[in-house]
């Protein structure tokens, strides 16, 4: 039996700590992993629950990102529950095996503290490394603080352990600013949480010799595509368990998670659209320029990037005039990949509103609340202007000349 | 663990099989008679990795399979880091109690060509060596990346003629010397490194027996005759095995705990490598005159790992 770990009904945690009390009290029976700033904290709070008997698991410490997803794909295999995490050039490390374990559809769970890619070398928060897993058939959660860290964490291992979803999960929060700050976090009773995620009960169990498997076989062009089609339908049929999950949590949390996040949307006329801790400072932003400037300004944010929610990001955005899509990585030469996904939704809607792309704070360039209400004063501008009055993709909060690309034909 | 002892090869023909004679290797090749090997010589459960290579895509092609056992492939470099984290789950889940067989003994082993080995997977297998868990890695050493169509790794030999490594009139072929694997893992402290060959069946089966029952990560090399790279007819592949012991270009040793070296087949009269070579197409080159000194090379190279490996042998360090 494990050590009791003694909590408070309200303890001050930062993210990585958060993820770290969640990987805990799943009970997670092995963890391999490598360290990389800003995530390290996660994994090495998991080793000294190991050392100090609170938890019965396994710390493997391997010699790279690479090896410790690979590492992740052979104990999920044998059956256990598996999770990890990392950062940024490590999550570049393993993008490979990313692929392999959903593709294998192994219930990993990755805490990813997302963090700039390098040139230039950066330890600071930006989406790039989110982004690079976008297509990796992964099911991606983000958190915008420490509670939800940990909340997230929870359900992130229900949901990849459902049977009827059996697919790998990342929990994504933003380097330092969530991974490194003390909040207050409401961590539920050991018991509580551990009847919330449940007993694993493995498929196709490595470690049953009365019915052996085989992982990891080829399929050429005869069978690949219906493989990865099936793959794909397991991704969008998650959303279903996913909302299961997420009412179930609330009963026990009284906290309510839905794949899209909306903030004074009701009556509003601009929008900011956002992932991760700017959801809270444009959340802020909306509130003041309300009560400043009259402006209608509300937020939506994603709490489920994949599966892509664009049915609800559609319907949470219609009759909104003039949308901010927010993209904290660099775009390389096209509009951001969140714009992208954003617009391919609003592009379905009946109101077909404008859509423009700000790009932000990447290798942790703080995005501030002033910084916000620009970017809603130029939606409201649009707004009233009936067309896009400035250039559709701009950068926020650089220094130099204004850099802004792509024209729209309308107005 | 139960060890079977085998007295003759019929007897081992027909002993548990869990590897199925339907895969397509090539025919003549010796991966099928070194994986069978392994499978024969224990009644133990299994839990076998591969890394990518000619066995992992000769075996698994969805949907059939030719492993009646456990069995994960994930990509060229990380079998070693797939079964051994296996291998940690497995301690865990007995500790918890909840396998479904909680008592049975059970291997974990990994195999790789030489080009996931030597080259491409060598962090991943160095990684597992270091971290000391229980498990045995079998190279299968053909030389080459036979799986995508013959190109040099760090295990082709010097003068082979390879894809990339490319024999003409202004090349004899590979010039870099074969990396000596073995060593390199028996400097990882491994309880137990060997080099062994398929057509020493009785030295590999035993040695195979007991890396699986020494704790700790045992590491061996096994000549892998390829007659599709090495050019020879795919009925002579125990004969070319027999060349490569009895040239010496493949000694067969083991060294236990680092410093014991017992060397497990001494050839009474040793052949000039300048015969294994003949004997195959990837070294036919070597024969023109240009080249001769590129044979006397090799074979004062192989004379001197020979004397090197008897000197270990007797001093026991």
């Amino acid at each position: 039996m494990a050590e009791k770990f003694d909590l408070n009904e309200r303890e001050v945690w930062d993210g990585n700590y958060a993820a770290s009390q969640a990987l805990r009290q799943a009970d997670v029976d092995v963890v391999v992993a490598y360290p990389i700033t800003p995530s390290t904290p996660i994994v090495e709070n998991y080793g000294a629950y190991v050392g100090n008997g609170y938890i019965n698991g396994e710390f493997v410490m391997v010699e790279s990102e690479h090896a410790a997803m690979s590492g992740c794909i052979g104990a999920s295999a044998a059956g256990g529950r598996v999770s990890t995490a990392t950062s940024s050039q490590g999550f570049a490390l393993m993008v490979e095996v990313l692929y392999q374990a959903s593709g294998m559809r192994l219930p990993i769970v990755l805490n990813v503290v997302n963090r700039a890619l390098a040139a230039p070398l950066n330890v600071r928060g930006d989406h790039a490394d989110m982004y690079l897993g976008r297509d990796s058939g992964w099911i991606q959660f983000g958190a915008f603080n420490a509670q939800e860290a940990y909340d997230l964490a929870l359900c992130a291992f229900k949901v990849a352990e459902d049977h009827r979803v059996r697919l790998p999960v990342m929990v994504h929060q933003d380097g330092f600013i969530t991974s490194h700050t003390a909040q207050n976090v409401y961590p539920l009773s050991d018991e509580v949480a551990y009847n919330f995620v449940g007993d694993i009960v493995p498929v196709d169990d490595m470690l049953d010799f009365s019915r052996p498997v085989t992982y990891g076989a080829q399929t050429e062009e005869d069978w690949h595509f219906e493989h990865k089609a099936k793959q794909h339908k397991a991704l969008m049929d998650s959303r279903e368990v996913i909302d299961e999950v997420f009412a179930e949590f609330e009963k026990i949390s009284g906290r309510k998670y839905n794949r899209v996040e909306t903030y004074d949307m009701e009556d509003a006329e601009v929008a900011l659209v956002g992932l991760g801790t700017t959801v809270e400072t444009a959340r802020v932003a909306a509130k003041e320029l309300r009560k400043e400037k009259g402006i209608k300004a509300g937020v939506v944010a994603i709490r489920c990037f994949r599966p892509f929610p664009l049915d609800e990001v559609r319907d949470a955005l219609e009759g909104v005039k003039s949308i901010a899509v927010t993209d904290r990585s660099s775009p390389g030469g096209a509009m951001g990949a969140f714009y992208n996904e954003v617009a391919a939704a609003m592009a379905t809607s009946k109101s077909r509103p404008m859509v423009t792309n700000y790009i932000y704070g990447l290798g942790g360039r703080d995005l501030s609340i002033e910084n916000c209400k620009e970017i809603f004063q130029d939606q409201k501008a649009n707004a009233d202007a009936g067309h896009i009055t400035t250039d559709i993709q701009q950068f926020t909060g650089l220094r130099g000349p204004k850099l802004g690309f792509f024209k729209t034909a309308r107005g | 663990m139960a060890i079977t002892s085998i007295k003759n090869l019929k007897e081992f023909s027909t002993n548990n099989d869990r590897f199925e004679g339907a895969h397509t290797l090539c025919p003549g090749c010796a991966h099928s008679m070194i994986v069978r090997e392994l499978m024969n010589c224990t009644d133990d459960n299994l839990v076998i990795a591969s890394n990518t290579g000619c066995l992992e895509v000769s075996t698994a092609v969805y949907p059939f399979t030719s492993w009646d056992t456990s069995w994960i492939h994930i990509g060229f470099e990380n079998a070693a880091t797939a079964v051994t984290a296996a291998q940690v789950m497995h301690k865990v889940r007995k500790k918890k109690g909840n396998l479904k067989d909680n008592d049975a003994p059970v291997k974990f082993v990994a195999f790789g060509g030489d080009g996931s080995t030597f080259d491409i997977g060598f962090q991943w297998l160095s990684g597992a060596m270091e971290r000391q868990h229980d498990f045995t890695y079998i190279c299968l050493d053909n030389e080459n990346y036979a799986n995508t169509g013959g190109q040099r790794s760090s295990a082709t030999p010097v003068g082979a003629t390879t894809s990339t490594s490319v024999a003409g009139t202004h090349s004899y072929g590979k010039k870099e010397k074969k990396k000596d694997i073995v060593a390199i893992m028996a400097a990882h402290g491994s309880p137990y490194v060997a080099q062994l060959a398929p057509n020493k069946w009785k030295s590999m089966a035993k040695g195979f027996q007991k890396a699986l029952e020494t704790e700790g990560p045992c590491f061996i090399n096994t000549v892998s005759p390829c007659c599709t790279e090495w050019k020879f007819d795919p009925k002579d592949t125990v004969g070319l095995a027999d060349l490569a012991t009895d040239s010496l270009m493949f000694p067969i040793y083991e060294i236990v705990n680092g410093h014991e070296l017992n060397i497990l087949y001494r050839p009474k009269n040793p052949i000039p490598v300048e015969e294994y070579m003949a004997a195959q197409g990837r070294y036919k080159h070597l024969f023109k005159p240009e080249y001769r000194h590129i044979i006397d090379q090799v074979q004062a190279d192989v004379d001197k790992t020979w004397e090197m490996l008897q000197r270990r042998e007797e001093a026991r360090i």
